[in-house]
């Protein structure tokens, strides 16, 4: 982990193993649980939104904020409110701008090497793949009851 | 920039362009070896797009079935659901 670190110059010093699957499921219930009892039963988009935004705010405090890409989305989430537009920091690296379509995708990935941004690509989607699975496993057992 | 660190770099950024198509899923792994990087990026890409899609549309099948259940029934569904996964 350390010569990893150090070659890629990546200032983390607390690599994470990726949030244990218990972990992100006790926060989203919580917050679906939450959106559950303060959305109107009407609004059913409204409610899709706010279960989506409780979907990424779940995985990126679960990662904590060792990571680039949850600390990305922390951000976004906290100011939401505001809107800026924030102009992506330019890196001239000898490796150049490499993989533009994927700094797009992975949440901070605009200012990162690009060392650091396969790292933070490589957790987002397990982490990501994470949460889709217990999603799924929600609706696919919601879905077994009832009429 | 030195040459022995260029080549330090490209062996590191390599394995991490590996450890990114171990992650794919079978279907977009297209066949035996390694692909060039600038594809498994693209596919990378691709990925990360179906997952975001897939959150959205989850989200969207969540909130019907929350509207249909009380309070109550639906934390107690959805803490069942965990415990059989």
């Amino acid at each position: 982990m350390d010569s990893e670190n150090s070659a890629c110059g990546n200032p983390n010093p607390n690599p994470t193993l990726g949030p244990s699957k218990l972990m992100l499921a006790f926060r989203f219930l919580r917050a679906l649980s939450l959106v559950h009892r303060t959305t109107p039963a009407s609004s059913r988009t409204c409610r899709g939104r706010r279960i989506e935004r409780a979907a990424y705010a779940s995985m990126a405090y679960s990662a904590g904020t060792g990571r680039g890409w949850s600390r990305a989305v922390l951000r976004r989430l906290h100011h939401r409110a505001r809107r800026r537009a924030v102009a992506p920091r330019r890196l001239s690296t000898t490796a150049g701008n490499r993989a533009e379509a994927l700094r797009q995708l992975v949440p901070g990935g605009a200012g990162m090497d690009y060392c650091t941004l396969l790292e933070e690509t490589a957790d987002y989607i397990k982490c990501l793949s994470m949460q889709v699975e217990l999603m799924q496993g929600i609706v696919d057992s919601s879905s077994s009851y009832g009429p | 920039m030195s040459n022995r660190r260029s080549r330090v770099s490209e062996e590191e950024i390599n394995r991490l362009v590996s450890k990114l198509q171990s992650l794919l899923p079978e279907t977009r792994q297209r066949g035996a070896g390694r692909a060039s990087a600038a594809k498994l990026l693209k596919e990378t890409c691709n990925y990360i797009r179906s997952l975001n899609r897939d959150v959205d549309d989850l989200s969207d099948r969540l909130s019907a079935i929350m509207a249909t259940m009380d309070s109550s029934s639906a934390e107690a569904e959805m803490v069942r659901s965990l415990l059989r996964s």
